[in-house]
């Protein structure tokens, strides 16, 4: 349980949002021309990182507003919020 | 040579006050070369040693744990051991895992404590009676024991239970496999650890495995904080960091980790006397033997390698638990703590060869591994030692995700993920 910043909102209590899984997963373009194995890579395939993850959050009891969350899953630090569309912070 | 556990020698040491009983495995240094390392040290990993070299005949092998034996959601878990599952495959390994858990104590002469109390879910709405009535019906085909229980009866079998109409989640009836129940949990890696000790397994506690080296595709070894060790053969049972080891070898796995809770009360007089799941509500009670309330919660619904959890995931569960049981409203909780699961898409387990030769991995058992510790060991064993799995885990090879055969368990089995 941690505090997430919204950045829409501001602060607000983890159970708040829902977890949207790893960030940056791009939706193949040509899902038909994508071979069995590049498929499954897409749709079940996960880096679960112990670290720094990039990942998505949505505010689901707030804004309802889906954005990104740079997080350290061995202690829960968040590291940065950035919204969608725009790049992760460099450092 | 180990002596065997009795209550003669129970007798002979109660004369020294207990203080000369033998140690029940070794503390030895790895060696430079093994046929088969095992990576994890839980009930899983060390039931697979157990296998290796008692059906196997594949003593010259090696256990890496990085913290001690039974540390992690060996030591964590609620002890639930079932076999009701919806489909055929799941039906066949946990049902196999059941039937060994009926003899292990005598298998490896260590009392784990296996008591077949049997195990109810209950049904809140008219759904859960629908598909709690097909599983039964299901169970029924695959040989494994369950009945539906009406509201009243389940009343009878658990007095404890609230089962007015008038809550929030009434109770419709419930399940029940009485073939299922409960083990103690330590004494399963303790037991497993002391049989596969004494054929000659080597248990390396402390020692994290830092690599894997690989040559053209081939296991070659692994780096571990002791050093290295030379190996044509790993078997990965690592639970929530099985993603962390798939990395070492750059194979990637459909796992999330995730943070599940448990909590125990004060001990109290038996008042329940069998183990109660709830899906609808996620609540789950059993007693153990000491007499505490053993509560399971919920999964954090985000990826995390902190075992603790969230308070509000223990909150709601606690919740669920005072309607269903109001007698339970006074109770104090004694203990809380979480272990990292990993989870399946479909929340079936992997039990299987990789694109790498000689790695082999065996994960995913999400948030009920433990009744399968002994049947995860057994078939793993076999699949580590013919490089094939066994019929009974073919379904859950890694491929299914690719193939799109999957086990899908998630909203089939008796319990919410």
């Amino acid at each position: 349980m941690f505090i997430i910043t919204c950045p829409f909102c501001g602060e607000r209590d983890q159970s708040e949002f829902s977890a949207g899984g790893e960030a940056h997963i791009v939706r193949p373009k040509q899902p038909t021309e994508l071979s069995d194995d590049e498929w499954a890579d897409f749709l079940f395939m996960r880096k679960n990182i112990k670290g720094v993850q990039f990942e998505r959050w949505n505010h689901a009891h707030g804004c309802r507003k889906w954005f990104n969350v740079i997080r350290d899953t061995s202690n829960d630090k968040i590291h940065a919020v950035y919204k969608m569309g725009e790049k992760p912070p460099s450092d | 040579m180990k002596n065997n556990y009795s209550i003669f020698s129970l007798l002979k040491n109660s004369l020294s006050y207990h203080e000369n009983w033998q140690q029940a495995w070794r503390d030895p240094e790895p060696k430079k070369e093994y046929d088969a390392v095992i990576v994890g040290g839980g009930g899983h990993g060390l039931a697979t040693a157990f296998y290796l070299a008692k059906k196997h005949n594949m003593k010259n092998i090696a256990v890496v744990e990085k913290g001690w034996i039974g540390g992690g959601n060996t030591g964590r878990n609620t002890t639930i051991i079932r076999s009701n599952y919806l489909w055929d495959a799941s039906a066949g390994l946990y049902d196999h895992a059941l039937k060994l858990w009926e003899n292990l104590s005598q298998e490896i002469n260590y009392n784990v404590m296996f008591s077949q109390r049997g195990v109810m879910n209950l049904a809140h709405n008219l759904q859960d009676v629908r598909d709690l009535k097909r599983r039964t019906h299901a169970n029924r085909l695959n040989g494994i024991d369950a009945v539906w229980l009406s509201t009243e009866e389940v009343k009878n079998f658990c007095p404890i239970i609230n089962t007015s109409p008038n809550i929030r989640y009434p109770v419709l009836g419930g399940t029940l496999q009485r073939r299922a129940g409960t083990a103690r949990h330590d004494a399963v890696a303790w037991g497993y650890a002391r049989g596969a000790d004494a054929m000659g397994v080597d248990i390396i506690q402390n020692c994290e495995v830092k690599g894997i080296k690989r040559n053209v595709g081939t296991v070659e070894g692994i780096e571990t904080t002791k050093g290295f060790i030379k190996t044509k053969k790993i078997g990965v049972v690592a639970a929530g960091h099985s993603s962390v080891i798939a990395n070492m070898a750059g194979i990637r796995l459909p796992l999330e980790s995730k943070p599940l809770q448990a909590l125990v009360s004060e001990p109290v007089k038996p008042i329940i006397n069998t183990v109660v799941m709830s899906n609808a509500v996620h609540a789950y009670v059993s007693q153990s033997d000491k007499g505490e309330l053993v509560i399971g919660a919920g999964t954090d619904s985000y990826v995390s390698y902190t075992q603790r959890g969230s308070h509000d995931v223990v909150e709601g569960t606690l919740k669920a638990i005072l309607e269903l049981y109001p007698i339970f409203s006074r109770m104090k909780m004694l203990r809380q703590w979480g272990g990292i699961v990993d989870i399946c898409p479909d929340a079936s387990p992997i039990i299987s060869k990789t694109s790498v030769k000689g790695l082999y991995f065996n994960c995913g058992w999400g948030t009920g591994g433990f009744k399968a510790t002994p049947g995860s060991g057994d078939l793993f064993a076999h699949t580590i030692a013919n490089d094939e799995p066994h019929t009974l885990n073919a379904a859950f090879n890694i491929n299914r995700f690719v193939s799109g055969d999957l086990v899908d368990e998630h909203g089939a089995a008796a319990v919410a993920h």
